[in-house]
């Protein structure tokens, strides 16, 4: 199964540290493959190298694609966290 | 391969393996494994994570007790950095593929993450380069063991490539071991260009993202002639650049023989080759260069770090063992000439609300406005004056008359208060001005009455004359010291010299490129003042020509109509007396 959907970072900061934890946290439950596409590239979204690299901030429109069993669970989790602003403000 | 171009500072040809300084305090000794090891190479690196993850782990307990909560996510990124599957994966293919040792594999894999993420514009990002670091750090530790070498412990002769070298860094270097210089930032008259110059270490600057790009161990070329910097040469370019070297390096032994020669010409008119200096330390490093004294005494690192410089007493110190050096050889103080491209970082505030700094308040300016710094600065010369009639005082960047007079004036008083307070110096002590504003040029007939000696400042008054930022890369191709503007009024100054019957002395970097030796001796210079390293190929171009030919060779320069004649011209002439240097 593969899911595509885009997101949009509303959280102040952006992705840096502790959301950029919890995303990759997050990501990380999930079996299937997780990725998210900007500028051409593709970011392993289970990687915090990787994820560390994106440099979104607020506002940023994060292109994730999940492929797997479980992508369906997996994008409303990271859906779900994008929206609570990472559980930040 | 790589090649990379930078700003050269320094010249010289060096091949050496490099040592990074910034993200490795350290050197990867060993970069490859046999086949048989490459499997208890993963193992290495699977146990030194391993081993990182029990150290971050504690640390993440320790925190929480001491700091509570906050910094805590800090660590948990920090682990996930470290246990991040990608990262690891990069690490051991390049162990298992390219047979690298497990130190050498996490540094390139480090390397590229580091490239990657400063290359986002967001500065957030360019912090968590240092979580990169810490991380590599801590890996590497284990991985090395007691392996670790820094800088101050080298045993092999190497290239240093670094962000930045504070001028300290680079004095306190080890010169039979550090045989190169590279460096992320930087330009031509940076301190630390200065003083890669003064000590003779080959050095290219400006090259932005090189202490990231480079890895210990690996490779590297310095060409500080023409600003080249190779990483991992191959075959051809590395016997290449290897025979320059060993050229290079029997030229400037034989250069030395030269020391204790005099510079004269052919046909017997001797020419003082002087140095230009920072320090007082550097003097006897140009005297062994065979210089025969001190034509530029810059003295704006008095004044580096305060910005009402330093006391009377600190200048007069520092003054005395100038003169302790140089030992009844000529001196000359240039009083503080201070000005944007020479302040230090905590200046730049200040140096930004002049939307002009290069025409505004600088050097003498600034000092007639403070006239209680520039006293300070002048009662410590006057004193040291009574060391020795050898010491000479200089100013700076006079445009005009009246500025002369105005410092003459301050310099009057000095000498007064000096006299109330019984304090002995030089009543005759010679008073010279710098000409590198060209209002100065043009007026010389009227400025030399009032002096002992001219210097001209060819760096200022190239740029000034010709309306030309030379630290600016998009016009840097019109500085032209052979344009016949500066031809002409560098003419103009010697006969204005000569006419009033003071001596005449060029200090600028003109004075020290051997494509202009010929041409300045054939003006009737006889006073060149330079970098100490090229005093050695001046004289040998000095002992090569008559001043006779040399007149004529000058005469024909100045009646060019453009820069590039003239240059081809010179090069010509100088090629045929020496040939080695192109």
């Amino acid at each position: 199964m593969e899911v595509a959907k885009q997101l949009t970072l509303i959280n102040k900061e952006g992705l840096h540290a502790r959301p950029a934890v919890k995303l990759v946290d997050t990501a990380n439950r999930f079996k299937c493959e997780i990725v998210i596409k900007t500028d051409g590239r593709e970011i392993n979204a289970k990687s915090m190298m990787s994820v560390l690299t994106l440099a979104a901030a607020n506002g940023a429109v994060l292109h994730f694609a999940a492929k797997g069993d479980d992508a369906q669970e997996a994008m409303d989790a990271i859906e779900a966290l994008i929206a609570a602003k990472f559980d930040e403000e | 391969m790589e090649i990379r171009r930078g700003i050269p500072v320094s010249s010289g040809i060096v091949i050496r393996q490099a040592f990074v300084l910034d993200s490795e305090d350290y050197r990867i000794p060993r970069r490859f494994v046999t086949d048989k090891e490459i499997e208890g190479e993963t193992e290495r690196f699977k146990q030194a994570v391993k081993a990182a993850e029990s150290e971050i782990s504690n640390l993440k307990q320790d925190v929480l007790r001491k700091a509570g909560t906050e910094v805590v996510p800090i660590f948990e990124a920090h682990l996930r950095m470290l246990l991040d599957r990608q990262m690891h994966d990069d690490v051991i293919s390049h162990i298992r593929n390219s047979g690298f040792t497990a130190e050498y594999a996490v540094s390139k894999v480090f390397r590229l993450y580091t490239k990657n993420m400063k290359s986002v514009k967001d500065p957030f990002f360019a912090e968590r380069v240092v979580d990169l670091f810490d991380i590599q750090k801590r890996l590497q530790r284990t991985l090395l063991g007691a392996q670790r070498e820094d800088l101050s412990h080298l045993s092999e002769e190497v290239v240093l490539v670094a962000h930045e070298l504070t001028p300290s860094q680079i004095a306190l270097l080890d010169r039979t071991k550090v045989l190169g210089i590279v460096l992320d930032g930087g330009g031509r008259t940076s301190h630390t260009s200065i003083m890669a110059r003064a000590m003779a270490i080959p050095c290219v600057v400006g090259l932005e993202t090189i202490s990231a790009d480079v890895s210990g161990g690996q490779t590297v070329v310095i060409d500080g002639n023409r600003g080249i910097v190779i990483v991992e040469p191959d075959e051809a370019t590395l016997r290449k650049y290897q025979d320059a070297e060993g050229k290079y390096h029997d030229f400037s032994l034989s250069l030395l023989k030269y020391r204790h020669l005099s510079a004269k010409t052919t046909d017997g008119v001797k020419i003082n080759l002087l140095a230009n200096i920072e320090f007082p330390w550097e003097i006897k490093g140009a005297i062994e260069n065979g210089a025969s004294g001190i034509g530029l005494y810059r003295t704006e690192f008095l004044f580096a770090e305060e910005c009402k410089g330093v006391s009377e007493e600190e200048h007069y110190r520092t003054y005395k063992k100038a003169m302790e050096e140089v030992d009844g050889r000529e001196l000359v103080i240039r009083t503080l000439d201070v000005g944007a491209d020479k302040f230090t970082d905590a200046r730049s505030a200040e140096r930004s609300q002049e939307k002009n700094p290069f025409l505004g308040c600088r050097s003498i300016r600034l000092c007639l406005e403070n006239p209680d710094v520039f006293k300070a600065q002048l009662r410590a010369i006057l004193r040291a004056s009574a060391l020795g009639n050898n010491l000479k005082i200089m100013f700076p960047m006079i445009s005009s008359l009246e500025e002369l007079q105005q410092a003459k004036l301050i310099l009057a008083d000095t000498r007064e208060s000096l006299e109330k307070d019984g304090i002995a110096y030089n009543k005759n002590m010679q008073t010279g001005i710098m000409i590198e504003i060209p209002s100065a040029a043009i007026i010389a007939d009227l400025l030399a009455p009032e002096v002992n000696f001219f210097s001209i400042g060819t760096n200022d008054l190239i740029q000034y004359a010709l309306a030309v930022d030379r630290g600016n890369e998009r016009v840097a191709t019109l500085y032209k010291p052979a344009h016949p503007a500066i031809l002409r009024l560098i003419d103009r100054v010697v006969k204005a010299g000569k006419k009033a019957g003071i001596k005449v002395a060029m200090c600028g970097e003109m004075s020290g490129d051997i494509m202009f030796t010929i041409l300045l001796v054939g003006m009737g210079l006889q006073d060149l003042s330079t970098a100490p390293s090229v005093i050695p190929e001046i004289k040998q171009v000095i002992r090569s020509i008559s001043a006779k030919e040399a007149k004529q060779i000058a005469r024909r320069a100045l009646k060019f109509q453009t820069a590039e004649e003239a240059i081809d011209y010179l090069i010509e002439k100088t090629r045929k007396i020496l040939p080695e240097v192109y």
